[in-house]
């Protein structure tokens, strides 16, 4: 009775890739910062209820505030209309941040579907292949930049400025990077098919649609993590550098490439205003950079447990 | 190998045609297109006469077949023309920019100079750094170096490059002064002095690109050297008694580099996209603000030739990849 006490609960795998993690300093760090940037934007401004797009009606009290140096009251100080930097900077998160997830949960999931449908179905892999090497070949940035020019009024007139303009760029930015994730996973799922359990799967009269969700999937599971956080990072550099050539989001709606692009406007007086901003989107990029490889190492099989 | 280029030749021909039509439509059947913007107050005839000055009443399929007959039959007619002072060219109708009434390609030629000197001297700069630090931090993997590296590439590709830019600015030029922030495209280098300041205006754009390229490179070469020092061979030559130097510097080095060096080419065509944010941030006037200005007036006939030159580029630089990859790896045998 008392034995099975003794004996190791079985380990998972999910435990045994995050104990391989824990490992990866870079990645733990990464971890760290990213979860107080979350925090800093998410629960910041319950903490910090001023109203980012407050500007003062008394001009008077307007011209008073403006441009105000870092102070109690205003932590970060205050923009050129005399609003606060501190709860602009975490407003700004929040849209920089969001835009970063829903763009990569697009591509992730077009890339996917693109990947697993090659792979598994051969009829489709020749012609589905064919358009990724197109996709591959257009140039993004330009596309990009035209998309969001031809796009941005109509929408903006059908839905409003900001859900329009949210819409329109984690559209636009899903559908020009999800190539990578296509070619990772369809390279897995093509693996995948040769292996025994499949063809057990298969012997028993398994159909494709239950093949893919039960089988397939859950083993192609590594590289899509993979994938998806190192494509939040580029969604959020794609972002701010729209904004910044001003093809982003409309002035009045701060995300950080935003603020970082009306700040280059007073550099000479209020270098800080740059600063806070493209601090803020270095950090967040790179701390999910360091994620993605430290899962990267610890979801490789090779080299977990060494 | 020769039969393998001339198929890639020939199948890059559909796969252009197809990047073309897509960026035809996109352009063309967008709702926000100067069609829509001319004021509703003009009247009606006026606006069709004005339509009709920019070519557009024409049916869709019939400007597409023009803008490609313009692009690939007269546009290299007139740059024959213009090399060998004939005249074939003469009287064909070339395209024409809606913002500034001249030929689309003469205003790229023009600004084609600017872009080439601070991209390509940024891409020559960063593929020289990144060399010698990918093989120094393979070599001692793990050594304070290869972590500083690690740290540096990881640094080089996180930063965004307007904000390594704009930092650049605020130290350099309104702190300590010694760059200016714009880039001045009138300046002729006639003498010494001139140099110095083309020099000093280059200084910022360029370190910019090379940073963000050194990054990437570096990563790439440190791998491929890594992949290459476990391999028997190298076994064998440092068994053979050759010095270290000779190992890795010849035996390894040749062989880690054939990878790279399709990378480096694979780049070549990005790095101009890339050189977009760079050139706005420094006011460089070269290609990538041609294109920003041409979308702030949708100036639709530039927007078009523009992003298909990049498809172009990005096409013809994947073949010589590939092609490169081939004649360097004679494992590699595509036939």
């Amino acid at each position: 009775m008392t034995d099975t006490s003794v004996i190791e609960k079985p380990r998972s795998q999910w435990a045994d890739v995050w104990a391989q993690f824990k490992t990866h300093k870079g990645a733990v760090a990464g971890l760290t910062v990213f979860v107080l940037l979350i925090l800093f934007v998410t629960v910041g401004p319950f903490i910090w209820t001023k109203d980012p797009t407050f500007i003062n009606p008394d001009a008077v009290q307007m011209i008073k505030t403006r441009n105000k140096p870092p102070s109690w009251e205003f932590p970060l100080g205050t923009d050129q209309l005399g609003r606060d930097m501190l709860a602009r900077m975490m407003k700004g998160g929040q849209v920089s941040i969001a835009v970063g997830l829903v763009a990569m949960a697009i591509s992730i999931l077009l890339g996917t579907l693109v990947g697993v449908m090659a792979g598994y179905f051969r009829r489709l892999d020749g012609p589905l292949m064919r358009l990724t090497d197109l996709f591959l070949a257009l140039p993004l940035l330009p596309l990009l930049l035209v998309m969001v020019m031809l796009f941005r009024d109509p929408l903006a007139r059908a839905m409003g400025p900001e859900g329009g303009t949210f819409l329109l760029i984690v559209f636009a930015i899903g559908v020009t990077s999800w190539m990578q994730a296509a070619r990772v996973v369809r390279g897995e799922v093509l693996a995948l098919k040769e292996r025994e359990f499949v063809l057990a799967a298969r012997s028993i009269g398994t159909p494709s649609r239950r093949m893919i969700l039960r089988h397939i999937l859950p083993n192609v599971v590594s590289p899509i993590m993979v994938a998806a956080t190192l494509g939040i990072a580029s969604a959020i550099i794609t972002e701010s550098a729209l904004s910044f050539l001003g093809l982003g989001f409309p002035p009045d709606f701060p995300t950080w490439g935003r603020l970082l692009f009306d700040g280059v406007d007073y550099i000479q007086q209020y270098p800080e205003r740059v600063m806070w901003p493209g601090i803020a989107i270095s950090l967040t990029v790179l701390s999910v950079n360091y994620i993605g490889d430290g899962l990267r190492d610890a979801l490789d099989p090779r080299i977990r447990g060494r | 190998m020769l039969t393998f280029t001339i198929r890639r030749l020939l199948l890059a021909i559909p796969t252009l045609l197809f990047i073309s039509l897509v960026i035809f439509l996109l352009v063309d059947f967008a709702p926000g297109s100067p069609m829509s913007q001319i004021p509703l107050t003009v009247p009606p005839e006026v606006r069709m006469k004005i339509i009709e000055a920019m070519g557009a009443n024409e049916p869709i399929f019939v400007r597409y077949l023009l803008w490609l007959k313009q692009f690939f039959w007269v546009e290299p007619l007139v740059m024959i023309d213009g090399i060998f002072g004939t005249a074939y060219a003469e009287g064909m109708q070339r395209i024409v920019s809606w913002q500034s009434r001249s030929p689309v390609m003469d205003i790229i030629w023009e600004r084609l100079p600017q872009t080439m000197t601070v991209v390509g001297s940024a891409y020559v700069i960063g593929v020289l750094i990144a060399l010698p630090i990918g093989i120094y931090s393979a070599y001692r993997q793990y050594s304070w170096f290869d972590q500083f590296g690690t740290l540096f590439a990881m640094i080089g590709f996180s930063v965004p490059t307007f904000f390594t830019g704009v930092v650049l600015i605020l130290v350099f030029s309104v702190n300590l002064g010694w760059f200016p922030s714009i880039y001045d495209t009138t300046l002729k280098v006639t003498d010494w002095e001139s140099f110095l300041k083309q020099i000093k205006q280059m200084a910022m754009p360029v370190a910019v690109l090379a940073l963000y390229n050194a990054a990437q490179i570096s990563r790439y070469m440190r791998s491929s050297l890594l992949d290459n020092l476990g391999q028997d061979y190298v076994r064998t030559a440092r068994a053979k008694g050759m010095p270290e130097r000779t190992v890795v510097l010849k035996h390894v080095l040749r062989n880690s580099l054939i990878p790279v060096v399709t990378v480096i080419a694979l780049g070549i065509p990005t790095i101009f996209g890339g050189a977009i944010i760079t050139e706005q941030v420094f006011k460089v006037n070269g290609l990538g603000a041609l294109l920003i200005n041409a979308i702030h007036g949708s100036d639709l006939p530039m927007v078009q030739t523009l992003t298909f030159i990049f498809a172009v580029l990005i096409v013809m630089f994947n073949l010589i990849a590939d092609v490169l990859y081939g004649m360097l790896d004679p494992r590699i045998r595509y036939d």
